[in-house]
């Protein structure tokens, strides 16, 4: 009897879900202060840098060798292909100078004078400070030179034009490395520095204007561009917000992908994999120390919309949402929303379920997708695909759901909202 | 008694605190691949739009390899991409051990009506190929049961004819790998006909499964050096 009490119940295979919080923070690191005593050279580095700036994740294509590019960046302004970065001297950057790569990145021009395009965030990366920038090359000179040809650009006209390009610098680029806000601390400057220089994450927490501008540093979050993936906010409670976290929380989910109330997902869940893992423990503190920064003086409002009567047809249709959870979501997502910490995340009170853009949380529920394999979390539990399963009006009940339930409170979903929610895999 | 009483009412106090969560969260490999197993049952099974192999019982090699081949682009199938995006070969590896060493009933073989001839032409290309048109024997790699080899070639037997004829075709029309250069499945299914897909298709499918992979051993040199790229390169690493 006593024994009975304590076993859990566990109902397998039938009740199936998981819905990652979609926390999307994007974020890099890099060390401000060459003189770091675990970097023996400029190499090493150099090579924590280009971690932490994630270069690799955008050189390299699928399956291909990393560094030499080849990767499609698909736009509404065309489809950019990543340059080869190895020092192979006819494709790579083999015959590139210390001082073309600082013009790169810190100007946005390439080593024949072309002016670059913002898809590659020299808007971010001119914050880099010259050190950095040539720790980062001397790493990028030491690797194996790779003959990769990759084609062209394929964009669009009218963008296809230098002087239009120009027109837009003019706009929207303020060339210029990080200055440190004296009314801060150095951790806290640190963080600032990662976070709006090398670590680049407003190229997608950010909304891009018409002209692909992410015009501020606020980190207010965006439809990413080319992705079918919505960056949540930074700098607002209702979204992705950290002020009222522990710092400790911060640093977990840049690091690991998961803290008891939050998951990495979808293209963050790559970034923490690719690049964030990798943070010194300093400079993870820092990033925290900043992000935490962002949102600590706001106070909570209530996120989502607010009915105050739920009208009886609204109360049926939420049932049959209901009715679709308890099948196939609350074997592990529990009948009280709460999930398993760390594990299977918590729908209720979950930002990244009741924030204005249902985005996210209708592409978990299509995809399911399992958080990043790190160092302190090597086996993650994942959540299924359910695109095979139901159809495009179920997921639209079932999301609209838990949009709702357990005091959530968020616009209803349609089916025609989970069209749109198809395609872009990555 | 009292004792053993108060006991017994913390205790369930205690498990009604966390009564309304899913409770504990087995720590299995069960468990963490709930997110496989609900299109890649013990049976083949056939979603809305897709059809979904059995994935148990087959060597670890082969579905090391596969997993990768989808996470790295190499085989296409954007929702196994999406799925494995971020595991680490190290994790992948685990998850293929534990389907492989899997072990669960086969489900009945299909009864598929076919001509005594049908028989005689499947039964040749699986027993002896055709060398003259670069065909080997099923056998050769398959294993002399049609259960696979170890580490990495996968078992013939067990599968219905509708997704060995489909592997056929995509091999055919080079849509399972791409890029690179070509692996040897695509070079064999290219020469084959479509009467004789259709009949190794129907043949393989009536069998019933039994017996497991075949060890390395038995694959010639000429068979492996054909097919490196497939079985040897990375294939079951550890």
């Amino acid at each position: 009897m006593k024994r009975l009490a304590i076993i859990p119940r566990v109902s397998w295979w039938k009740n199936i879900t998981l819905l990652w919080m979609c926390v999307i923070l994007q974020a890099m690191a890099a060390e401000i202060t060459a003189s770091e005593p675990e970097y023996s050279d400029e190499v090493s580095y150099g090579a924590y840098l280009t971690r932490i700036g994630n270069c690799m994740g955008c050189h390299t294509a699928k399956g291909g060798v990393p560094f030499t590019g080849g990767r499609r960046l698909s736009t509404s302004f065309g489809v950019f292909i990543t340059p080869n970065l190895t020092p192979d001297k006819e494709t790579g950057i083999g015959r590139w100078t210390q001082q073309d790569f600082w013009q790169a990145l810190h100007q946005g021009k390439s080593r024949d004078g072309r002016l670059l395009y913002p898809a590659f965030p020299y808007t971010e990366y001119t914050k880099v400070t010259r050190q950095d920038t040539d720790a980062i090359f001397a790493y990028l000179q030491s690797l194996a030179p790779v003959p990769q040809s990759n084609p062209p650009h394929d964009i669009f006209f009218p963008y296809n034009s230098q002087s239009l390009l120009a027109v837009w610098r003019a706009l929207y680029f303020k060339e210029g490395i990080y200055e440190p806000d004296q009314s801060k601390n150095q951790t806290w400057n640190r963080g600032a520095y990662l976070v709006q220089g090398l670590g680049h994450c407003n190229a997608c927490h950010t909304t891009r204007n018409i002209l692909g501008a992410s015009q501020d540093e606020a980190l207010m979050g965006g439809q990413i561009m080319g992705m079918n993936w919505y960056a949540p906010s930074l700098s607002s409670h209702l979204e992705a917000g950290s002020g009222d976290w522990e710092i400790d929380e911060i640093v977990a989910l840049l690091t690991t992908g998961v803290t008891k109330r939050a998951m990495a997902s979808g293209p963050m869940a790559t970034v923490v994999r690719q690049s964030l893992q990798y943070l010194s423990q300093e400079d993870a503190l820092a990033m925290a120390t900043y992000l935490k920064s962002l949102t600590e003086n706001e106070t909570g409002k209530l996120p989502g919309v607010q009915f105050s009567v739920m009208s009886g047809s609204l109360r049926k249709h939420l049932d049959l949402g209901g009715q679709l959870y308890q099948e196939y979501c609350q074997a592990c997502h529990g009948a009280d929303g709460k999930g398993a910490p760390g594990i299977y995340p918590a729908l209720a009170g979950n930002r990244g379920v009741i924030m204005d853009s249902p985005l996210n949380t209708i592409r978990s529920v299509l995809n399911g997708g399992y958080p990043p394999t790190t160092a302190d979390n090597p086996r993650p539990y994942g959540m299924p695909p359910f695109q095979q399963i139901l159809r495009n009006e179920e997921v639209a009940l079932v999301v609209s759901y838990i949009r709702n339930a357990w005091g959530n409170r968020a616009s209803l979903v349609r089916a025609l909202d989970v069209d749109r929610s198809k395609g872009g895999n990555d | 008694m009292r004792f053993i009483l108060l006991l017994f009412f913390c205790i369930t106090g205690v498990a009604n605190v966390n009564g309304s969560t899913p409770a504990e969260v087995p720590d299995t490999m069960a468990e963490r691949v709930k997110a496989c197993t609900i299109c890649h049952s013990a049976e083949d099974k056939v979603g809305r739009d897709a059809y979904y192999p059995r994935i148990a019982g087959k060597p670890q090699g082969y579905l090391f390899n596969q997993m990768r081949n989808f996470r790295d682009g190499r085989r296409y199938y954007p929702p196994m991409a999406i799925l494995l995006e971020n595991m680490s070969d190290e994790y992948l590896l685990e998850i293929a051990q534990y389907f492989s060493s899997l072990q669960l009933p086969y489900p009945d073989p299909e009864r598929i009506q076919m001509q005594p001839e049908e028989i005689k032409l499947a039964e040749h290309l699986i027993y002896s190929g055709y060398p003259e048109r670069d065909i080997p024997a099923c056998s050769a790699c398959h294993g002399d049961v049609l259960m696979g080899v170890e580490p990495a070639i996968p078992g013939l037997i067990g599968l219905p004819r509708a997704y060995i004829t489909a592997q056929l075709g995509g091999w055919r029309n080079g849509g399972i790998m791409r890029g690179g250069k070509p692996d040897c499945m695509s070079a064999i299914a290219k020469q084959l006909t479509e009467d004789e897909v259709n009949a190794v298709a129907k043949w393989l499918a009536n069998q019933s499964a039994s017996g497991k992979p075949s060890s390395f051993d038995v694959l010639s040199s000429e068979l492996i050096d054909r097919c490196s790229r497939t079985i040897l390169e990375n294939g079951g690493a550890e």
